[in-house]
């Protein structure tokens, strides 16, 4: 997907010349389209959040979030984050490595795998850790008897939230490393390099840019991460709310300020990713 | 350091890239491994370097049966087709990494590699590039600087895949030249990779034919050239006229002085510069006629036609000094007489 939206921006108007460029009003009614869109559902519904989450003053802001649930909502989410980040960073190049370095039956069907994640609705994903851990589920009456609490717990939110952001790693290196090649590999390795120091002197500085931008996507997901969180969290507050949970029960229960408080601190992480995107993708271009 | 192989055997699935292959590299030789596309030749090399394994069997370097070690134990020296230089290093880094890689007891002091670096990029003419990338260099540079990378660790055998296959038409011929004076001086053990007889003629001081992963036949330039002990060979080093004598009338051969050259197959395989020309006064005892001439520097090539009614007009190549062919004052049309003086049989 990202990927896509990297070609769009590469994408350069080949041709300039004025017998083949759309007519002056043809060119106004896109472009008026284009930004009263993007003003419309995206600008506006950003500024109401820091306008809301602001309405009652910057002193009404902090207090929101400085209340034991919001900040315990925060914890959990960072917490969520700094688990599933690093493992998916793990499984992301240790996927990207087994697919475009070795040949074995059932490859394809592993690259597609990858993918699943993406195409299963977030729902479907939390069900799935519900009936594999829940009270009722396959390991259900184990885990009871061994007093381990997965669903409506953190290890459960943990699970589900890599489940949902294992494939960003592995997509962003997929496409480059098969595109590299394992020459330099090769070359390394006949030079008297062992595994490892290939790795980490060859071809980690090659992907490094691609593996940034993929932890940068892996984590924004893993903090926003509303659908399979909410099926295996519970809602419990001040113990299973991640942010984005925290803000909808803020919500149900009217506090305005609390919720839109919340949400700013995701929208600003948000803003925060947007601007580190950027400027990875440019130092990608620029490798 | 010699080289040996035996009954090396490769398969990919159910394709037989090299078939029960055995080879000796004596110390010291500079080796083309010759061949079309997809004979096989660069699976060899690599089965050689450790980066392909074989699946029967063995490589022996220097009297070491290394067949069982990976790349990084063999202590070779591999220049890639496409340089695969490190591409986020400098010119100088990459030269160095072999050295920064040893283990800790045996790798030189900082001031050691640093020497050593220079030394080799001014063997390859090129330390005035050392602080740049390689995407900063031609293609010339890139392979200069692969080879002074690969020769850094001072490996025993140096491989090359395809050395000048990327490169420009007037590059290529210098850097042919470069290399065999480096082989010189160096004399180390090479082995290089090539689809282009000509490139394997000028360089190897012995080339190997491989074809449909086997090895048709191994020697000098010369001996390949001069001597070539199957048609396969003959055809593939330098042109050649091909003489099938089941498809020829015996008078036109007779004629041509073929069958007076030992015959002692069914096909006969003659080089351009083995066919000599007279002019004919008559049409009565041409043998063929004058289709095209071109240019091939000192020499001119000729296109002939056979004057031989049984047989198709499949064109002739012969070719003979620019002085004669000025001399003879051929032109386009003019009927000939042909003289073959030497021919090589195959059956």
């Amino acid at each position: 997907m990202s990927s896509h939206i990297q070609q769009i921006k590469n994408a350069k108007v080949v041709n300039k010349s004025s017998t083949t460029q759309d007519p002056v009003w043809v060119r106004c009614i896109l472009i008026t389209i284009s930004i009263a869109f993007i003003s419309l559902f995206i600008c506006v519904p950003l500024g109401l959040v820091i306008f809301q989450a602001f309405s009652k003053g910057i002193t009404a802001y902090f207090s929101a979030l400085a209340q034991p649930d919001t900040l315990a909502a925060i914890k959990l989410t960072l917490t969520v984050a700094l688990v599933t980040v690093p493992l998916n960073t793990l499984f992301g190049v240790a996927a990207a490595w087994t697919i475009t370095r070795f040949d074995f039956p059932g490859k394809s069907l592993l690259t597609t795998l990858i993918d699943l994640p993406f195409s299963v609705s977030p729902v479907i994903s939390g069900l799935i850790f519900v009936l594999l851990f829940g009270a009722q589920g396959w390991f259900g009456e184990w885990l009871m008897a061994h007093d381990i609490k997965i669903i409506f717990a953190a290890p459960g939110i943990i699970l589900a939230t890599i489940f949902i952001t294992f494939p960003f790693v592995a997509r962003q290196l997929i496409p480059l490393m098969q595109e590299m090649g394992h020459q330099e590999e090769e070359a390394a390795l006949s030079l008297g390099a062992s595994g490892w120091r290939t790795f980490f002197s060859v071809t980690l500085p090659n992907i490094k840019w691609a593996l940034l931008y993929g932890v940068l996507l892996c984590n924004a997901r893993a903090m926003g991460e509303f659908g399979a969180v909410s099926v295996v969290s519970g809602h419990i507050r001040g113990m299973t709310n991640t942010l984005p949970l925290h803000v909808e029960v803020s919500y149900n229960d009217y506090d305005v300020i609390g919720a839109f408080a919340s949400a700013s601190i995701l929208a600003g992480l948000a803003i925060v990713t947007l601007i580190l995107k950027t400027f990875l993708e440019w130092k990608q271009a620029t490798r | 350091m010699s080289i040996l192989l035996s009954d090396i055997s490769k398969n990919f699935g159910s394709f037989a890239a090299l078939h029960n292959i055995n080879l000796e590299v004596p110390e010291g030789e500079l080796v083309a491994l010759l061949g079309p596309s997809g004979c096989g030749k660069t699976t060899l090399l690599r089965i050689i370097a450790g980066l392909e394994h074989t699946d029967k069997g063995s490589v022996i370097i220097n009297g070491e049966n290394k067949t069982s070690q990976n790349v990084s134990q063999r202590g070779i020296g591999f220049v890639f087709q496409h340089y695969a230089l490190f591409r986020h290093m400098t010119v100088f880094e990459n030269v160095a990494f072999g050295l920064r890689v040893k283990p800790r007891h045996s790798r030189p002091s900082n001031e050691v590699i640093k020497k050593k670096v220079h030394a080799l990029l001014d063997l390859v003419q090129l330390d005035w590039l050392h602080d740049r990338y390689p995407d900063q260099l031609s293609g010339g540079q890139r392979q200069r600087i692969a080879l002074a990378r690969a020769l850094a660790v001072e490996p025993s055998v140096l491989l090359l895949d395809e050395p000048f296959g990327a490169l420009d038409a007037s590059v290529r011929k210098d850097l042919r030249l470069w290399l065999r004076n480096l082989h010189h001086d160096l004399n180390v053990t090479s082995i290089f990779v090539t689809h282009d007889q000509e490139e394997a003629m000028e360089v190897a001081s012995q080339v190997v034919v491989l074809n449909h992963g086997h090895i048709e036949q191994q020697g000098s330039p010369s001996e390949i050239y001069d001597n070539p002990t199957n048609a396969f060979v003959s055809r593939f080093i330098g042109q050649t006229n091909v003489f099938d004598l089941d498809e020829h009338d015996n008078e036109w051969l007779r004629n041509v002085g073929i069958i007076n050259t030992n015959s002692t197959g069914r096909i006969a395989h003659v080089r351009p510069h083995d066919i000599l020309i007279e002019k004919s006064e008559s049409h009565q005892d041409a043998t063929a006629t004058l289709k095209d001439w071109q240019h091939l520097g000192a020499l001119i090539r000729l296109e002939l036609v056979k004057n031989d009614p049984h047989h198709s007009s499949k064109p002739l190549f012969a070719e003979m000094p620019k002085e004669q062919f000025k001399t003879l004052a051929l032109r386009i049309g003019d009927v000939v007489k042909l003289k073959i003086r030497h021919a090589h049989w195959f059956h």
